[in-house]
């Protein structure tokens, strides 16, 4: 079972998102990054996979040289292999990044056989866009169910559990198959030593691909107008429970 | 030329983010001088051309197969797609919820054209020759991003919950389009579903009590779990509960949880990270509960009681049982 996960580099955010003066990035002058939140447990459900199928785990990037650190980070947890698509720019869009990502599985394919698992974030937690798995699924010809909050293999049947309004659908992918996962379908784990280990040592591929400009170009971004509060303190420590039963009471939420 | 809505429902029940869609999608179309269309995919939501004329559509595209009874997002992509080649409307509108998205994924990846996704503003100059500016919601709305949709065709999705429904009726004409779906579009239909058991859910409750890193371990959600009991609510929990395994996903509010918005949210030992805030921000009062008056919660909650929860929230309890008799 070989299985291929797409991940990106995303900010860190805490309490507040700050913008760049041009206002054409995320102001990243104090904050980390991470594989965005999807994506991490996107790892994580293809390690556990191949922990009970056998096989291996590569993971890809497409971002800038710094990326690096994400595909070790997902090294340590557990993927075998590493691949960065580097760009120069801050971020493709979507349909960039699809074509250019296809290409380089369509080459990774040739040289080493396909992937029975393609696996993405639902979405990114940066831009959103909800599309760039869905796009690189059509291109490479494979079946592609968003939303995965459950994800087990039946002999050559991708089996995709997700929740709707409605309940819990099923879906069955015959593989090779593309899936986007959301977080809450695993716990990812912690790096171990030897995993540290490892996500050191990793050769890093380095893959050139391109892609031709789409149609959805980023002007500008800006921040949401500020929700001002005058918090009304109802007190402090246990003595302020009657003040917060009467608000209750007075919001009609305590009958 | 017309703007075309894409009627999200499930086994033939609209889904209501589709009446944002009709009314934004109505706006957009009366600017422009042009008609509003909607389509359905398959025959067992025939019956919603009757909404869609309720909120103005004069033409309801019904897309048949004998697969398409239920959901699956290529399939209803492909569906779309060459209802799309079929009429070329000239902006797409589809809801953004999760299948709305994907659905409206797969649209644009099938004829290679570019997609804007948590649309919350439209250009109200947009005439259908320029560019579309959108406004689109990015880190889930914590930030927002003004981008331009170029293309032949502007396919987009309506953030939820960014426009109020309306209704303004008009006569509509129903078209079924017979779509052709190949055997490579058959694979991610939904093979089996289970029913959710009805009750409150975290969603829809009207009181959600909620915990974060400062409740300390899963055995401490007690207290918690007892307040939103005595309130008739539930219990929810930020992201750095679940990433400590003290409760499952499901309870968690968020980003990459779930969106709620009850009458009052209770955030016990929450700091109210960008990604947790963006979950709860739709609640019409927050009670922040917190030893940390400046945590970014506090600042921005309605009310505030500053001190320690695994006092303070046992405090609630008594006293509502005290009032209670």
């Amino acid at each position: 079972m070989n299985i291929l996960v797409c991940v990106k580099r995303v900010p860190a955010p805490g309490a507040r998102i700050n913008i760049t003066e041009d206002g054409q990035a995320v102001d990243t002058a104090f904050l980390g990054f991470t594989v965005s939140p999807h994506e991490e447990c996107a790892v994580e459900q293809a390690v556990q996979l191949v922990e009970k199928h056998g096989g291996e785990v590569t993971v890809l990037t497409l971002g800038p040289a710094e990326a690096e650190e994400q595909l070790r980070t997902a090294v340590s947890v557990g993927a075998a292999k590493a691949v960065l698509v580097p760009i120069t720019e801050s971020d493709w869009d979507p349909q960039r990044t699809a074509q250019a990502i296809a290409s380089v599985i369509t080459d990774l394919e040739n040289a080493n056989g396909k992937f029975d698992l393609v696996l993405f974030g639902n979405e990114s937690a940066d831009s959103c866009g909800y599309q760039v798995g869905i796009r690189v699924a059509l291109k490479l010809g494979r079946p592609m169910v968003n939303g995965a909050k459950g994800l087990d293999i039946e002999g050559t049947i991708a089996k995709v559990r997700r929740e709707s309004d409605a309940g819990q659908e099923i879906y069955m992918l015959p593989m090779p198959s593309a899936v986007g996962v959301k977080e809450g379908i695993n716990l990812p784990r912690y790096p171990t030593m030897k995993g540290r280990l490892a996500s050191k040592k990793v050769d890093v591929t380095r893959t050139e691909s391109t892609g031709s400009v789409g149609g959805l170009k980023m002007i500008q971004l800006q921040r949401p107008p500020e929700r001002v509060s005058n918090t009304q303190i109802l007190g402090t420590g246990p003595e302020a429970a009657s003040a917060v039963v009467d608000l209750l009471e007075e919001l009609g939420v305590f009958k | 030329m017309s703007v075309l809505a894409v009627i999200e429902h499930d086994r033939g029940t609209i889904a209501p983010a589709s009446l944002g869609v009709l009314t934004a999608a109505r706006n957009l179309a009366t600017q422009m001088g042009t008609s509003l269309e909607a389509v359905t995919v398959g025959a067992n939501a025939d019956s919603l051309a009757t909404i869609a004329a309720q909120y103005g559509a004069t033409v309801v595209h019904q897309a048949h197969h004998a697969a398409l009874t239920d959901f699956g997002p290529e399939a209803w992509g492909e569906a779309i797609a060459q209802v799309v080649r079929a009429t070329t409307p000239q902006v797409v509108m589809g809801t953004g919820t999760e299948r709305g998205h994907e659905v409206i994924a797969q649209v644009a990846a099938r004829l290679d054209l570019p997609a804007s996704m948590n649309c919350i503003e439209f250009d109200t100059a947009f005439t259908g020759a320029q560019p579309l500016k959108v406004v689109r919601a990015r880190w889930g709305g914590s930030l927002l991003e003004q981008a331009e949709v170029d293309a032949p065709m502007k396919l987009v999705t309506l953030a939820n919950h960014t426009v109020e429904a309306s209704e303004s009726p008009a006569a509509a004409t129903n078209t079924v389009h017979n779509v052709e779906l190949n055997d490579s579009v058959m694979h991610s239909f939904v093979q089996d579903r289970v029913e959710r058991v009805a009750g409150v859910t975290l969603a829809t409750s009207p009181v959600v009590v909620s915990g974060g890193r400062g409740v300390g371990s899963a055995e401490a959600f007690a207290p918690l779990e007892e307040l939103a009991g005595l309130l008739g609510g539930v219990v929810g929990c930020s992201r750095a509960v679940t990433n400590n395994g003290w409760r499952n996903h499901t309870d968690q509010v968020g980003q990459t949880g779930t969106r709620i918005a009850p009458d009052i949210y209770i955030a016990c030992g929450i700091s109210g990270a960008i990604q947790h805030w963006v979950g709860a921000m739709a609640s019409k009062n927050i009670l922040a509960i917190n030893t940390d008056k400046e945590a970014n919660i506090v600042t921005k909650a309605g009310y505030a009681v500053i001190g320690d929860l695994h006092k303070i929230v046992p405090a609630i309890s008594e006293e509502i049982r005290r009032r209670r008799g």
